[in-house]
């Protein structure tokens, strides 16, 4: 058996150039597939999707403020995992993925903020209060910030890695605090409608767009996040180049000083 | 298209949406063409990667 049959999937991954190699080639393919869904989604969201009962024509913002909510989520369970990762196994590309995810995480979280409020206005006749639910989102949104504040402070690479790792981990403990907020607290915003043990509370008509959207913006998150990662390991040959070349410099200054 | 009362709201969670989106991806593009313009640049410059090194043919040899 070659060595390279003998090697996990996750071995096999995280050999940066062949991370490059097929994240090259997985890209373009990925990016269609998200921009198809999402347009098609906008196309039910627009022109298929009826009004809400209750809520009316504003129930068009669940369909993009619900994957932002969820992308938010999801980006710091993403982090999570990459810290771990990193953190117990040291594989070469958690810290990459890590890193790649954090501004994806903030900029969704942020959307889930933003569009809640605007839901808000017309339907509670406030754009924020200080509920459960939105000040958990809140503080995520600060988690994220606090996560790109700390590597950007720290110059050691391996360094601002490891501690980004150990926040990263210990922050994750605002997941299920977000998510079962509705459900411990007496809050203004709406409990779970979609997952939920005894299923959807949503009529299809409104699940089906929403569904779509979900996925749509998933696998944009996914491409953007694997974008981010190449980028991050363009970011690190580059440093690690220049850093060679400036010791070439040094030395050959001092070998000809020394003649 | 008809959104009812409230479509100044709508209307502007899809622009702030799709705003947010369309930064994010501009921003990831223009990131990856000017680090890969630096490492041309440096790499014809005849600072290459030692893998690339070790990959090229030997043609002193």
């Amino acid at each position: 058996m070659s060595h390279m049959t003998q090697q996990s999937l996750t071995q096999r991954l995280a050999n940066p150039t062949r991370f490059m190699d097929l994240s090259r080639r997985i890209l373009p393919w990925l990016a269609g597939a998200a921009a198809a869904l999402i347009v098609y989604a906008l196309y039910l969201a627009f022109f298929v999707a009826p009004p809400d009962y209750q809520q009316g024509e504003t129930v068009k913002i669940m369909f993009i403020h619900v994957p932002a909510a969820w992308l938010g989520m999801m980006g710091y369970a993403l982090i999570a995992i990459s810290s771990f990762g990193y953190l117990v196994f040291r594989h070469p590309l958690a810290d990459v993925s890590a890193k790649a995810a954090a501004p994806l995480g903030a900029a969704f979280t942020f959307l889930a903020l933003v569009t809640g409020s605007l839901w808000g206005k017309p339907m509670w006749g406030t754009y924020w209060v200080w509920d459960a639910r939105l000040t958990s989102m809140l503080i995520l949104l600060f988690l994220y910030l606090g996560l790109m504040a700390l590597r950007s402070a720290i110059e050691d690479e391996a360094l601002a890695g490891k501690l980004c790792a150990v926040l990263g981990l210990v922050g994750v403990t605002i997941l299920p605090i977000i998510k079962f907020s509705v459900d411990w607290w007496n809050t203004l915003h709406q409990p779970a409608s979609v997952i939920r043990m005894d299923g959807p509370t949503i009529h299809n008509d409104l699940l089906i767009p929403l569904v779509y959207s979900a996925i749509g913006f998933s696998l944009l998150f996914f491409t953007l996040h694997m974008k981010g990662m190449r980028n991050e390991i363009l970011r690190r040959r580059l440093k690690s180049l220049t850093m060679a070349e400036v010791d070439r410099a040094r030395t050959v200054s001092a070998s000809a000083a020394a003649e | 298209m008809d959104l009812g009362p409230h479509a100044a709201f709508i209307w502007a969670s899809y622009v702030i949406y799709g705003g947010v989106v369309a930064a994010l991806i501009l921003w990831l593009v223009w990131d990856g063409s000017r680090l890969k313009a630096k490492l041309a640049e440096l790499e014809a410059r005849g600072v290459s990667r030692r893998a690339q090194r070790s990959a090229a043919p030997q043609k002193d040899a």
